[in-house]
């Protein structure tokens, strides 16, 4: 079998918020699409999070964020890539997302949003447009 | 998720309707239906108020009495919250629900790392006693009882409960509270949990001995399957799951030598009520009836009023969408119709735009029309039960019943709802559903109004409205400087000494069987922290490590 | 660019861009781990396998606690089967030994088999050598045994655990295929329940008949709790003791190279295998024999020897094909 360019994805819930369906689902999504995914669990620090983006290699950071902190988290998270040599991730941000921070959040630096109700055809076309 | 499966054929004629609790549904019921079930009135139903309690657990139920209706408060300063309760109770309500921010919920200070961006915005932040001094300043607290939506630290809340009220002359027999307290529906569906699962069940058993003990009035624990159907649940693995859990607590409880007798009759339910309406219907009749069977069977209570599943039937967040968000004021008057056919004793209903935003209060007031639109106009009071008797709905309510126990046999099977937890069994089974579900609610295999498949989006099926616009909680950064601030002044007032001895003598008893209350209650009035109280459970009992979940 | 310097110096990011690049078959990482083969070798490599659900990755987070304690630093390879279907994998392992996550003395890698029969992938021996040439003193590789990964792992660790759970039958699955003599630690698992004490008797008794290893070791049988904690000490400190006898005598070094030299024939073979393959899948007489089988005109077996018969040597260049 072909070990062909796979996309390695982390799929993080920082803070301590603890609805995790939506990460869970699309996690179970994005298998059955052909990706190789990490769930890091609940009440994640953001120096647990780079830490297990950086060993495990991922080509995405994936953040499940419903607790509406996501331009902090994001903002923060950002810096914290580029300090730590993580340039080669990129960052996408799920969860409860209002319309007009999708600007912002791309103004930070992160490479796509999946507000909740995105399908899952959209997510994972999403993150394969990233890699085109 | 909650709609059934619909085949049709070209023609839009319904050729098969399962269930999501896996139950078939004919195109028609009649006489040998119930014939065939085996169906008595005396063994199955019952009169109403009468076991096993199918039709009600009161004779007269809405003749005699309304339902009530719920309203949770609590977000930034104890200050804050403490007028939104006065206001309250001038207003009339008689009860106050409480809800606590996540430092709070997850046993954290308001000036711990974790905190940031969180200290008061889903409910209030309490670090210690002085924060709830403020919170209840001026509430009678011998005539008003409490919910605390609580889960992990329900102990440490319970126990501050007490010391605020012995704190302004009053007496533990008289305060009534009702801490959630179901730290199980947390390891499956909500995600507020921090300590390994024999650890949280041991605390929850600690609450209920001393409620049994020192808090007549109050009710230590309020079993959610609520949660668990929002995480992908079908209705009857709700309440198998439910129930399952309600074991695991009354096993770790009768172990101390106490009697089920004496204290099953206070633990209460939050059900879920959203989806097919049949289904929620025959799921609560259903319930009623397993509950006070298995009280009465598997754990000898006699006294009829302790075989009571009392009730809370609302919510249903998954129910409602965000495309399209005027539907979700029918659908909240269906669920509502839904759990007023099913005898809720209380009921509390998601808002229209609850999917989105944080409720307005133009939303919160259409939910209180519905509900009184439907008592006094529709005539939901007029009688106990109505759907009694139906071919269907009692062919339903048996095969209902039939399917929560297969569900509660397969837990069993595993072990017992600790050991499913502990090994991901039942949090794997869920998440598989949740992702089944939406793929087939995408795919057009479940329709929801409003809702386009992906195949279907930019085609004249599609009707192109936008989803409503997300609103958010709002977050004052003056709340989490105000706590850090008061967080400063208490650890410079309080007498360290004092502190220190009674964290001391929680840590032993945590580190034994004793019963961690008492210590708690002493630990409060020392002024201990939250976060300092919950360390101590930390450092002890370590935090659980969650297992898979595919 | 990779520097091979960062990777030595213990640069997380370097290292596992280099497993990255190992697991991707890239063409660099070829070059990097003739690189840093010479820089490997320190390292003790425990491997721990066992059925799914039997609590590897509990046991495996108790015995980083462990370690952490020792004040040794840890690494870990978690591999996870990929979805055969869509090729896709959850890799969850991680997800219980998480609370290690911000320790920067921990490390750990999920890998999913991506296809590769037999379970334990090259990429995962070649990932132990990164994070051997890395420095760390412990390596860990996690397996989901499901048959033949149990002897896989005893190919490139020199100490393998393997843990089962009582009443699961598995008492006696651990006698099939070789993989009671490959282990040198028997872990039986969620000894809380009922029939722990007769999975260990059974176990030493089957033990008792296995031939005595050649080096000398005799193997351990344990009970653990993972989920408590129970027993865990007691296994780091079986495992530690095992790295002492194997460093006694020379025992470690004949392991390393019957280890290494077992890891060439098997890469040989699936070069060999890969380079062969390559061209000859293509080639007319191998397609005209799958044409004849597809119309029924002859059988596999004729089908196979004609294309043996007549097998020429391919010179053609050397491709990493994934």
């Amino acid at each position: 079998m072909e070990t062909k360019q796979k996309i390695r994805i982390l799929i993080a819930k920082p803070g301590l918020d603890g609805h995790d369906k939506g990460a869970k689902v699309v996690a179970l999504a994005l298998r059955d699409a052909g990706m190789e995914v990490i769930y890091s669990g609940l009440h994640q620090t953001l120096d647990q999070i780079i830490q297990s983006a950086t060993q495990e290699s991922v080509d995405v950071i994936g953040l499940s964020i419903m607790s509406g902190a996501h331009l902090p988290i994001c903002q923060k998270l950002m810096a914290m890539m580029r300090e730590k040599g993580l340039v080669h991730a990129k960052l996408t941000v799920g969860g409860v997302i209002p319309h007009q921070d999708i600007p912002k959040l791309k103004e930070i630096g992160v490479a796509a949003v999946f507000p909740g109700g995105t399908s899952f055809e959209d997510i994972i076309n999403g993150i394969n447009n990233l890699f085109e | 998720m909650g709609v059934a499966k619909y085949i049709k054929n070209e023609k839009d004629a319904i050729k098969e309707v399962i269930y999501q609790s896996g139950i078939t549904v004919k195109p028609a019921y009649g006489p040998e239906d119930l014939e065939r079930a085996g169906f008595s009135y005396e063994k199955d139903l019952g009169a109403p108020g009468e076991y096993p309690f199918t039709r009600s657990i009161h004779p007269q139920s809405y003749r005699s009495r309304a339902w009530t209706t719920r309203q949770y408060t609590g977000f930034g300063t104890p200050e804050e919250t403490n007028e939104r309760f006065r206001l309250m109770i001038a207003n009339g309500q008689n009860g106050l629900n409480v809800a606590f921010d996540l430092p709070t919920q997850m046993g954290y200070d308001s000036d711990h790392p974790l905190a940031e961006g969180e200290v008061g915005r889903v409910g209030m932040a309490i670090d210690s006693l002085r924060d709830f001094e403020a919170a209840f300043k001026g509430i009678p607290l011998d005539r008003i009882g409490s919910g605390l939506t609580i889960n992990a630290v329900a102990t440490i809340m319970m126990a501050m409960y007490q010391a605020v009220a012995e704190k302004f002359g009053y007496s533990k027999n008289q305060i009534s509270t009702t801490p959630q307290n179901d730290i199980l529906k947390e390891m499956i569906g909500r995600g507020a949990w921090i300590f390994p699962v024999e650890h949280g069940v041991r605390l929850v058993g600690d609450s209920i001995e001393y409620a049994v003990k020192e808090l007549p009035k109050s009710n230590p624990v309020s079993i959610c399957g609520y949660h668990i159907r929002e995480s992908g649940a079908t209705p009857a693995q709700e309440i198998a799951y439910a129930f399952e859990i309600a074991k695991a607590y009354i096993e770790n409880v009768t172990q101390r030598g106490i009697k089920p007798e004496d204290f099953v009759g206070r633990f209460s339910f939050n059900l879920n009520v959203y989806g097919n309406l049949w289904e929620q219907i025959a799921k609560f009749r259903a319930a009623r009836k397993l509950w006070a069977k298995m009280l009465k069977e598997e754990y000898g209570v006699k006294d009829n009023k302790n075989l009571f599943l009392r009730g809370l039937f609302g919510g249903g967040g998954s129910g409602l969408t965000k495309e399209q968000p005027e539907n979700n004021i029918m659908r909240g008057a269906y669920y509502a119709l839904g759990a007023a056919l099913s005898g809720a004793q209380t009921t509390a209903l998601c808002s229209f735009d609850e999917a989105y935003t944080i409720p307005t209060p133009r939303s919160a007031l259409l939910s209180l029309r519905t509900l009184e639109i439907l008592m006094d106009e529709v005539g939901l009071r007029d009688t106990v039960d109505p759907l009694a008797g139906s071919y269907f709905v009692e062919t339903l309510t048996l095969e209902m019943e039939k399917k929560i126990l297969e569900e509660m046999k397969e837990v069993e099977k595993w072990g017992g709802m600790v050991k499913s937890i502990s090994n991901g069994f039942v949090q794997r089974k869920v998440s598989r559903q949740a992702y089944e579900f939406e793929k087939g609610l995408q795919s057009g295999e479940y329709r929801k109004v409003g809702v386009v498949p992906v195949s279907e989006k930019g085609t004249d099926k599609d009707p192109g409205t936008e989803a409503a616009a997300v609103e958010l909680h709002e977050y004052n950064e003056a709340w989490a400087e105000k706590s850090k601030a008061n967080l400063k002044e208490l650890r410079r007032t309080r007498n360290d000494k004092d502190v220190a001895e009674t964290l001391k003598g929680l840590e032993k008893a945590a580190k034994t069987s004793e019963n961690v209350m008492p210590h708690l209650v002493k630990c409060c009035h020392a002024y201990a922290t939250v976060g300092e109280m919950a360390g101590v459970f930390r450092q002890v009992f370590g935090e659980w490590k969650e297992p898979d979940f595919y | 660019m990779l520097d091979i310097k960062d990777i030595l110096a213990g640069n997380q990011n370097a290292g596992a861009r280099m497993i990255r690049l190992v697991e991707d078959r890239d063409p660099l990482a070829h070059t990097l781990l003739k690189a840093l083969y010479p820089h490997a070798g320190h390292a003790f490599i425990i491997g721990i396998t066992g059925s799914p659900g039997v609590g590897k990755s509990s046991l495996i987070d108790g015995l980083i606690t462990e370690f952490r304690r020792l004040d040794k630093r840890v690494a870990v390879i978690a591999c996870d089967p990929s979805s055969p279907v869509s090729g896709g994998a959850i890799l969850g392992d991680r997800l219980r030994m998480q609370r290690h996550a911000a320790d920067e003395n921990v490390f750990i890698r999920s890998m999913a088999s991506r296809g590769q029969k037999g379970g334990l992938s090259r990429a995962a021996k070649d990932a132990a050598l990164v994070l051997d040439a890395m420095g760390y003193p412990i390596i860990i590789i996690e397996t989901a045994g499901a048959g033949q990964t149990e002897v896989d792992v005893a190919d490139m660790a020199h100490s393998v655990g393997i843990v089962t759970i009582p009443g699961a039958g598995d008492g006696i699955q651990a006698i099939k295929a070789g993989i009671l003599e490959t282990g040198d630690v028997f872990i039986v698992n969620k000894s809380d329940r009922p029939d722990s004490e007769a999975a260990v008797f059974e176990l030493n008794m089957m033990l008792g008949l296995r031939p005595p290893s050649k080096d000398g070791w005799k193997p351990v049988v344990l009970q653990t709790q993972a989920l408590d904690g129970t027993g865990v000490k007691e296994l780091a400190r079986v495992f530690l003791s095992h790295f002492d006898f194997l460093r006694q005598e020379g025992r470690l070094e004949k392991k390393q190279i019957k280890i290494e030299s077992r890891y060439f024939q098997s890469l040989v073979r699936d070069l060999a295998l890969e380079k062969i393959m390559a061209g000859l899948e293509t080639s007319k007489g191998f397609q005209e024999a799958l044409k004849k089988i597809r119309l029924r005109e002859i059988d596999p077996v004729t089908a196979a020897e004609s294309v043996m018969d007549n097998i020429r040597v391919l010179n053609n260049d050397t491709k990493y094909h994934c």
